[in-house]
């Protein structure tokens, strides 16, 4: 079987989810990685080692800023012309718009964000949670050819072999977009709670510390956000002893104390990272459904009723002001950090 | 101007949705508008305050879909309409998306057409930038703010890496999220108008299309396994040691 793993990048900073989406192709066959964008050696290089047969890169400076319309013409360019059996990507919002119009351009079908993908015979047969993780279901399409993309944590990510390399083929770039980029307001810190093995999260109860005084001249709001402030440091601290990353509940973003890309839960993402720690968050099912997979989930919150508990497997009943800082005393000092 | 705002209705969020008899069923839960495509219809009626027009509430769906869309006419959508089918039962996205731009022509074109960002039921997320790819018209996803400025339309898109701010002409499809705002909740005029608006039910042949062909087929449904766990509250004398105990316990488990 033939396949295009689309490599996923933000101006040339992967999606780490492409490796594993790369690894899945590799296991049917042919793994042909394909690249769209500007200033693509660095990502090149990474796809040989982590195991491509073949890179395929449409290069261009005005592919620099990702703009759907522009990519997917490139992507159905090459596949009509190359014809692959299967094209696969990891999933994140730039590849659900990309593979909707590359299947168009095709005349085929998309199965999205699967958790599973295994071949009988000549056939794929997918698996991908509907209803937000409520049930499964086992999903295949008939046209040719097959575009599916992976959601991300769901795939074994194949070992990286520096000793691999080799030499990526040119291919045909098209640059037509009727989108105009005028800029970008880009955060202090790109977030990538979906890529992340390891989320500490805040929610509401993260502006709660009744000890902090806001500085003076703050009304009720600013002070509101800036106590909240002053608890993302705390989970943040936390978060970077443990090599993850800081989520929020919607709760938290609504309160505007932490954008938007940070939101788990139904209208933000969907995690699955190894373990999840939750803190001052009620748990409403609208974030519950987005933590679903994760492997492991600790809760802190001061109300012993908060639902939050029924899916978490350790908890503790406290002040997140004082837990959280000495559970980052803690670790620091069993991590040797 | 005008604009269409496309919606369609799922079980509730609260629903306890299982599979029985291969099929999902949803108990006595009630069918709302899809939550996302509530920021849909806020979307395209900030757009109508700020410029003046019409907005148009357009949905595929059996004849109860009429609930979703007359939501829509509550929370101030001018009209509504309903694309009815037996034909379209085994639609995929692409094929949803078909028909929404055969419905989108024949209600003569839009400046905006507004999509939620997916749906709570499929989950897939394809349905703007299908149905913009097709129509030939620009796509802006993720939109959490939008301007129209010397014809065209000019938007913040909320990406995991901040914000991208891009412009094009109309018309154009938007798909938009929360960052505009919260939906606003039907008034009670717009509910009474609402309950009294007659909705038109096109059928495929008043598009003048047959139904699409159909690539994404279902095979089975699997319940997923429960996550029900057993919590285990750890306690201990001042913070401190419970954070031992806690941080002794997740090594214990191994996830890190």
């Amino acid at each position: 079987m033939k396949t295009f793993v689309y490599i996923d990048h933000f101006k040339g900073e992967v999606q780490q989810a492409s490796w594993e989406t790369l690894g899945v192709a590799k296991s049917f066959g042919s793994a042909s990685a394909v690249i769209v964008g500007s200033g693509l050696e660095a990502l090149t290089k990474a796809a040989f080692e982590f195991g491509a047969d073949e890179v395929l890169i449409a290069e261009d400076p005005a592919l620099m800023d990702y703009r759907v319309e522009a990519f997917a013409s490139t992507l159905s360019t090459l596949a009509s012309s190359r014809m692959p059996d299967l094209i696969l990507f990891p999933t994140t919002s730039r590849t659900r718009e990309l593979a909707a119009m590359t299947a168009i351009d095709l005349n085929s079908g998309v199965l999205v964000d699967l958790t599973g993908l295994s071949r009988n015979g000549d056939t794929l047969v997918a698996t991908r949670p509907i209803y937000e993780g409520k049930l499964n279901e086992t999903v295949v399409c008939s046209a040719k050819p097959v575009i599916a993309t992976l959601r991300a944590r769901a795939f074994p990510r194949p070992a990286q072999d520096k000793s691999k390399s080799g030499t990526a083929t040119k291919v045909e770039a098209k640059t037509d977009s009727p989108v105009t980029v005028e800029g970008y307001e880009v955060a202090e810190q790109a977030v990538s709670v979906t890529d992340a093995s390891i989320i500490v999260s805040g929610g509401r109860g993260v502006s709660n510390n009744p000890s902090l005084t806001a500085p003076a001249g703050m009304d009720d709001k600013q002070a509101e956000i800036w106590r909240a402030q002053q608890g993302f440091k705390l989970i943040g601290e936390l978060a970077t002893v443990l090599g993850g990353a800081v989520g929020a509940s919607r709760a938290a973003v609504d309160g505007g104390y932490i954008p938007y890309a940070h939101q788990v839960g139904q209208t933000g993402k969907v995690v699955a990272p190894d373990l999840y720690i939750a803190c001052g968050i009620s748990g409403a099912i609208q974030h519950i459904v987005g933590i679903r997979s994760a492997k492991m989930v600790v809760a802190v919150n001061k109300d012993a009723e908060a639902p939050i508990f029924k899916v978490a497997r350790y908890g503790v009943i406290g002040d997140l002001f004082a837990i959280v800082p000495a559970l980052t005393a803690a670790f620091k000092k069993r991590l040797g950090k | 101007m005008k604009i269409i705002a496309c919606i369609k209705q799922v079980p509730d969020s609260e629903a306890k949705v299982k599979a029985e008899n291969g099929q999902v069923s949803w108990g006595e839960s009630p069918l709302v508008i899809n939550p996302f495509d509530e920021y849909a219809v806020e979307g395209a009626l900030q757009l109508k305050e700020a410029n003046s027009g019409t907005v148009t509430a357009l949905c595929i769906g059996p004849e109860s879909a009429k609930e979703a869309l007359k939501h829509a006419l509550a929370m101030g959508a001018d009209e509504a309409i309903l694309v009815s089918d037996a034909a379209l039962h085994a639609l995929d996205t692409q094929g949803a998306a078909r028909v929404l731009a055969a419905a989108i022509n024949k209600i003569g074109g839009a400046d905006i057409v507004t999509f939620g960002r997916q749906t709570l039921d499929d989950g897939s997320g394809l349905a703007a930038a299908q149905t913009a790819r097709i129509l030939g018209w620009p796509l802006l996803g993720l939109v959490g703010h939008m301007e129209i400025k010397d014809g065209g339309v000019r938007v913040s898109r909320v990406i995991e890496e901040g914000r991208q701010i891009v412009s094009a002409k109309m018309p154009a499809v938007l798909s938009i999220v929360q960052s505009i705002g919260e939906p606003r909740y039907p008034s009670f005029m717009g509910i009474r108008k609402a309950s009294k608006a007659s909705i038109p039910v096109w059928s495929l042949s008043d598009l003048g299309i047959t139904a699409p062909a159909t690539f994404v087929t279902r095979g089975e449904l699997i319940t997923p396994p429960s996550h029900e766990v057993v919590c285990e509250i750890i306690q201990g004398d001042g913070p401190e040691q419970i954070a031992q105990t806690l941080a002794d316990k997740i090594l214990a488990e191994k996830v890190l």
